[in-house]
């Protein structure tokens, strides 16, 4: 329902996706609290429109890497360099934080002028929930929340999209729904997207590329190259996801080796994955 | 499972008995009074029948009398609410914003609260005399703390999350109040709002009573004098309904803020 499945050629996709998008080049990305380390060394290039999704055992330092780059944390050390302007970088977190005095449509416009209530019912018509603008938050389920703060990050037409376990909280149907919603937005309007999350199939389902993070460190860079919309039941889907889960499972929670990148990875990510 | 379907007028009836029920208690009291009082069994000099209350009542209303008190005790109890109340809101809403005027200003306000403000009346008699000035006072104060303690834990108790993500979506200073903090304490300022306005009625009793020529206190006061049990119920009474229709006041502006919020939503 959400899903529109016709396909714009792959050239004008991708021009999209480089105006549309905003690069990030992280280098030597620490962060600690006290003296204990969450990131270290954090070396990482993201394409303009890429979709990237992190994945790791909670405590790894996920969150706290999509925290930095949406400035709500500070980094310890190393630099990061987004193109683009602050206000091109929005985050959705996993309780919507909605404003539960603020009529839907009033969420969706929150620090916007007036004049963008129009647009934002357009997005709110897009994710679904036109009917809903009058109603207040406390009334919506826990699927419609999140796309009302779905809508809300996406009125301010974001280059960088942060994506902090969105989906978490909901039901299995629910949650393919929201995939389908995310994949097809991102689609259309070609941001950069970076979606944290510990259900690696939902990373399969949507990213060009998963990291997997493991004590602070990145220990998996794995770039998903099938075609979409994505099948769950294909082969080439569930080796994929099998293999993330096997290296996640392969190390125990505390690993140093984790630091270390796999040696089979790069022969991995030249096979071409068809369903 | 099924459901009976009421059938309207059960459903009239229903809702009448539910708008009644709360009501039944005290008319029941009030005719085993009035049946005591008729019997003789209990003296007038204890309790005036009720039917003698309500005659007292008719009898001051027809003389403006009782209009005049009421209005004079309202505007003081309206008056002292004002200014203690807004003092209470400023002052909560500094100390919980910023920690600078918590750290300069809490320890004495929670010392200066646990003074009860009717001790302070001989104190008061002295600073301001007898006149209106000392009830406006002692009316300010009691309302202050509530109002001040609440809005303090208001703004204290605002989702972190919240602010988190208003920040993160570009509110800064009077529009991040205004949107996020302003709301997110207005609960509990408003039950301090109303916590206040119950004892704003009882600090006012006390007040008028210790020397009034006018207002509900001085009424009372004044018929106890006179041995007039009648006109002292009639008195005590009117405190029980200002005090209810300030309760409902509350209430209603609660209903109207707190629209949005499930507890409180009258949908």
């Amino acid at each position: 329902m959400y899903f529109s499945p016709e396909e714009s050629s792959q050239v004008s996709e991708a021009a999209a996706r480089s105006s549309n998008g905003a690069a990030l080049k992280l280098r030597g990305l620490e962060k600690s609290f006290g003296a204990r380390r969450v990131l270290r060394d954090i070396d990482l290039d993201i394409r303009p429109g890429q979709f990237v999704a992190i994945v790791g055992r909670s405590g790894c330092g996920k969150s706290t890497l999509l925290r930095l780059l949406a400035s709500l944390d500070e980094a310890s050390g190393g630099s990061m360099q987004i193109d683009g302007q602050r206000g091109d970088i929005r985050m959705m977190f996993q309780d919507s934080r909605l404003l539960p005095w603020k009529h839907v449509i009033d969420n969706v416009t929150l620090g916007l002028a007036p004049a963008h209530r129009r647009h934002a019912q357009e997005v709110l018509d897009r994710v679904g929930l036109g009917d809903r603008a009058r109603d207040w938050p406390s009334r919506l389920s826990g699927g419609q929340r999140q796309r009302i703060a779905l809508a809300r990050a996406l009125v301010h037409s974001p280059r960088l999209l942060l994506l902090d376990e969105p989906l978490g909280a909901l039901d299995a149907l629910t949650r393919i729904e929201m995939q389908q919603l995310i994949e097809s937005l991102w689609l259309e309007q070609g941001f950069t997207a970076i979606l944290v999350t510990h259900d690696v199939q939902e990373a399969v389902a949507l990213a060009d590329r998963v990291l997997l993070i493991e004590d602070g460190a990145i220990a998996l860079d794995l770039d998903i190259r099938l075609a979409r919309p994505r099948e769950r039941a294909s082969t080439g889907f569930s080796a994929c996801e099998a293999r993330i889960l096997s290296r996640v499972l392969s190390s125990p929670a505390r690993d140093d080796e984790a630091a270390v990148p796999e040696p089979v990875f790069s022969n991995f990510t030249r096979i071409s994955w068809a369903i | 499972m099924t459901h009976a379907i009421p059938s309207p007028q059960a459903g009239a009836a229903a809702r009448a008995a539910k708008r009644l029920l709360p009501w039944s208690l005290p008319i029941v009291l009030i005719i085993v009074w009035q049946l005591a009082a008729q019997s003789g069994w209990l003296s007038s000099r204890v309790l005036p029948a009720p039917l003698d209350v309500v005659k007292a009542f008719w009898t001051l209303t027809a003389s403006g009398e009782l209009f005049r008190h009421v209005a004079v005790s309202a505007r003081r109890a309206l008056a002292g609410f004002a200014i203690g109340g807004a003092l209470g809101l400023l002052l909560g809403l500094a100390t919980g914003s910023w920690r600078r005027a918590e750290l300069l200003l809490d320890t004495t306000v929670q010392m200066i609260r646990n003074i009860p403000p009717l001790a302070l009346i001989p104190l008061v008699i002295l600073w301001f005399g007898i006149d209106e000035t000392a009830k406006l006072f002692l009316v300010a104060l009691g309302v202050f703390f509530p109002v001040y303690i609440n809005t303090f834990h208001g703004i204290r108790s605002v989702d972190a999350g919240l602010i988190e993500m208003g920040r993160s979506y570009g509110l800064r200073g009077w529009s991040l109040y205004r949107d996020i903090i302003l709301p997110g304490a207005l609960p509990s300022i408003l039950v301090g709002v109303r916590f206040s306005l119950g004892f704003m009625w009882v600090i006012l009793i006390v007040a008028e009573t210790i020397s009034a020529q006018e207002g509900i206190g001085y009424m009372t006061m004044n018929a106890r004098e006179f041995l007039m049990t009648d006109v002292v119920l009639v008195g005590i009474l009117l405190y029980a309904l200002l005090g209810k229709l300030a309760d409902q006041l509350a209430r209603g502006l609660e209903r109207r803020w707190l629209s949005w919020h499930p507890n409180y939503s009258s949908r």
